[in-house]
């Protein structure tokens, strides 16, 4: 329709008014471009450039990174953060290590939490469904700063969640003033509180084999939380949406055949939402690693360097520390890492011919449906 | 959906109420959940710190009071950073609506050379992560002499790529057929644009005033990275430094608390007005 419309516009163009007509319009394109074209060229694409150059120097934060007294110095900035052996290595092992941790809870917490809802919500018969669907997006549309004020009264010593945990008689911790990883004071409760010594000789980036298996600590724990409850409605409506475009047939088929709610779910529902998980999951990991305004907000990185994140550490090195080239290294490792993910996802989320058995499972549920309907 | 199912829906099954209702006191329980902590928010905005501390989860304080919102108000820069996040988010929204709209549509029905290497060019832009930026756009702004002011702080925000992107998806959405009436009739591309195009446009414009809106009225990391004095300090930038107790000694939760209640009224209310847009936008965001 479009293609159709566009082209007769193109034949009636030339054929009325000729080159003018043409050269105006090729005018008024890049006239209406150019707000565009300047502001993300200024703002998006000079600047990756300039801090390209920033982090191969030794630029210091004073004047501008193009004067004649500043060095280029190759790789050291990521040599330091890298290899280098020091702190800066630690400091980058440890918010890698942080990260990573973030990222395996909440990637799959918030993906599960929202097909789960998505799946109760699109219900067929369902009262108050549009109370509930506001009810689970509204977090998503607030800013973070306020979400992490108020997850900081939650958290806090005497809060909220200790008060309820306290019911059962749970003494909560300290969550945001306390560096012990989830993991290890688990493993301290089995009497394990110190790694095998293989684990603790042996370091990655700085940070021991033990150290990198801590889990995230309470403060980090908390924040995960967090970022759970305030993304999952924003995916849930991705789910939601993809599931009001199933075709009802193939499931009211399976339902003939004698399955029941859940193996339909699991056998027939989720393996049609593939594309949209894809998107969910690449979202929901490229956003965990950019993690940086409830740091800020929040912890600033405390307690103990556990909620440091690359995104965080790439600003305070910067800003903070005046090492600019530095700060930009980080940035750009941060840059890979995400777009490697990215790769890595689509390769993992690639169109692949269902295995025979399923394919066989699905024909003979659309014939069946087919016989059914005759 | 043949009657056949339908019957079938209405037949009572007892074992289909039991699943029924548990689905249903599990969505409860979910929406108390993710509804309680707003609650608690308001309710201890009006506490006295004591109060607050004491009674972390009750929804009534004990005594009513308004100090926390008096002293935002009355005694700090609350006022000022209220001022300058109404100023930068109506700036943005104004300057996103009119740029993104006019880029989308150059980008969908004008043609002219090099339109493929900017479009491609704004995929690209749209794939990089914003926070890799923080300190490029610093040196840019700095460079250019615009650090710690109102330009620097709103010109950076004014197109967005996926604002743009939007926009020329909905161009190419609608028939082209008015405009090339105009266009015999002798009217400019921008004439045209102005006064045939826009006011067609307006779903997707909604769509951009509420992300603009929203996005500009939530975002801190710019404004950590563009302005560094008190007097441009936005609401977003202000309240994070109110959590790392800069305002005041001791925890005072109410203020802090009543700070975030304030910054949350506007979207909320951008929320509740364009509800079934907000909603029905994302869907439509997928299923193209």
């Amino acid at each position: 329709m479009t293609m159709h419309l566009r082209a007769s516009h193109r034949a009636g163009g030339s054929r009325r008014a000729g080159s003018g007509l043409r050269h105006g319009e090729s005018l008024a394109g890049w006239m209406f471009i150019t707000p565009m074209v300047v502001i993300l060229g200024l703002f998006l694409v000079i600047p990756v450039g300039m801090a390209l150059w920033v982090s191969f120097s030794d630029w210091g934060g004073r004047g501008s990174p193009f004067s004649s007294g500043v060095e280029f110095v190759g790789l050291n900035n990521y040599a330091d953060v890298l290899t280098g052996g020091g702190l800066a290595q630690q400091d980058f092992g440890t918010s890698l290590r942080n990260n990573l941790w973030y990222v395996l809870l909440v990637v799959p917490l918030q993906t599960a939490l929202a097909l789960g809802l998505a799946a109760m919500v699109n219900k067929r018969v369902l009262h108050g469904r549009g109370f509930f669907r506001t009810a689970y997006y509204f977090p998503s549309v607030t800013s973070t700063v306020a979400i992490t004020v108020l997850w900081m009264f939650l958290f806090s010593a005497s809060g909220s969640i200790n008060k309820v945990l306290s019911w059962v008689g749970i003494n909560g911790p300290n969550w945001f003033n306390d560096p012990d990883g989830v993991l290890h004071t688990v493993l301290g409760w089995l009497g394990i509180s110190n790694g095998p010594a293989w684990m603790e000789n042996a370091d990655f980036l700085g940070v021991s084999l033990w150290d990198w298996i801590s889990g995230p600590s309470f403060a980090m724990f908390a924040l995960i939380l967090m970022a759970v409850f305030t993304t999952s409605g924003t995916f849930m409506l991705l789910f939601i949406a993809a599931l009001q475009n199933l075709s009802p047939e193939v499931d009211e088929a399976a339902t003939m055949d004698g399955a029941n709610a859940w193996q339909k779910f699991w056998k027939v529902t989720l393996p049609q939402l593939k594309p949209t998980l894809f998107t969910v999951v690449t979202l929901g990991i490229i956003g965990c690693w950019q993690v940086f305004d409830q740091i800020y907000t929040g912890t600033q990185g405390g307690p103990g360097k556990t909620t440091v994140t690359p995104a965080y550490l790439s600003y305070s090195t910067a800003f903070n520390n005046q090492q600019w080239g530095r700060g930009a290294a980080i940035s750009f490792v941060l840059f890979v890492i995400i777009v490697v993910l990215t790769i890595v996802l689509r390769w993992a989320f690639r169109e692949r011919p269902l295995p025979r058995r399923q394919r066989r499972y699905y024909e003979s549920l659309v014939a069946k449906k087919k016989e059914a309907q005759r | 959906m043949s009657a056949f199912a339908v019957h079938r829906h209405r037949e009572f099954n007892p074992r289909r109420a039991a699943a029924s209702s548990l689905v249903y006191a599990l969505l409860l329980a979910l929406a108390v959940l993710y509804i309680f902590p707003f609650l608690i928010q308001i309710a201890t905005s009006f506490k006295t710190d004591a109060d607050a501390a004491s009674n972390p989860i009750s929804l009534v304080p004990e005594m009513w009071t308004t100090a926390a919102y008096r002293r935002l108000f009355l005694n700090s820069d609350f006022p000022i950073w209220l001022k300058n996040s109404v100023i930068v988010t109506i700036f943005v929204t104004l300057g996103r609506v009119f740029f993104n709209s006019l880029a989308g549509y150059a980008l969908s029905r004008l043609r002219f050379r090099g339109r493929n290497v900017v479009y491609g060019g704004l995929v690209a832009v749209m794939s990089v992560p914003m926070v890799v930026l923080l300190i490029p756009k610093f040196l840019v702004i700095n460079q250019v002499g615009i650090y710690d002011s109102y330009a620097g702080m709103i010109l950076p925000l004014l197109v967005d790529a996926s604002g743009v992107f939007i926009m020329k998806n909905f161009f190419d959405s609608i028939p082209v057929s008015v405009e090339e009436q105009a266009r015999i009739d002798g009217a400019g591309s921008f004439r045209i644009f102005w006064s045939i195009v826009l006011p067609m446009a307006r779903p997707a414009l909604v769509t951009i005033i509420i992300l603009s809106f929203q996005g500009s009225w939530n975002e801190l990391s710019h404004f950590i990275v563009s302005a560094q004095s008190p007097a441009l300090t936005t609401l977003t930038k202000g309240v994070a430094s109110l959590a790392s107790g800069q305002l005041s000694a001791g925890t005072q939760y109410p203020i802090k608390l009543a700070a975030a209640v304030i910054m949350t009224i506007p979207v909320a209310v951008l929320f509740f007005l364009f509800q079934k847009k907000i909603m029905n936008s994302s869907e439509g965001a997928v299923k193209e």
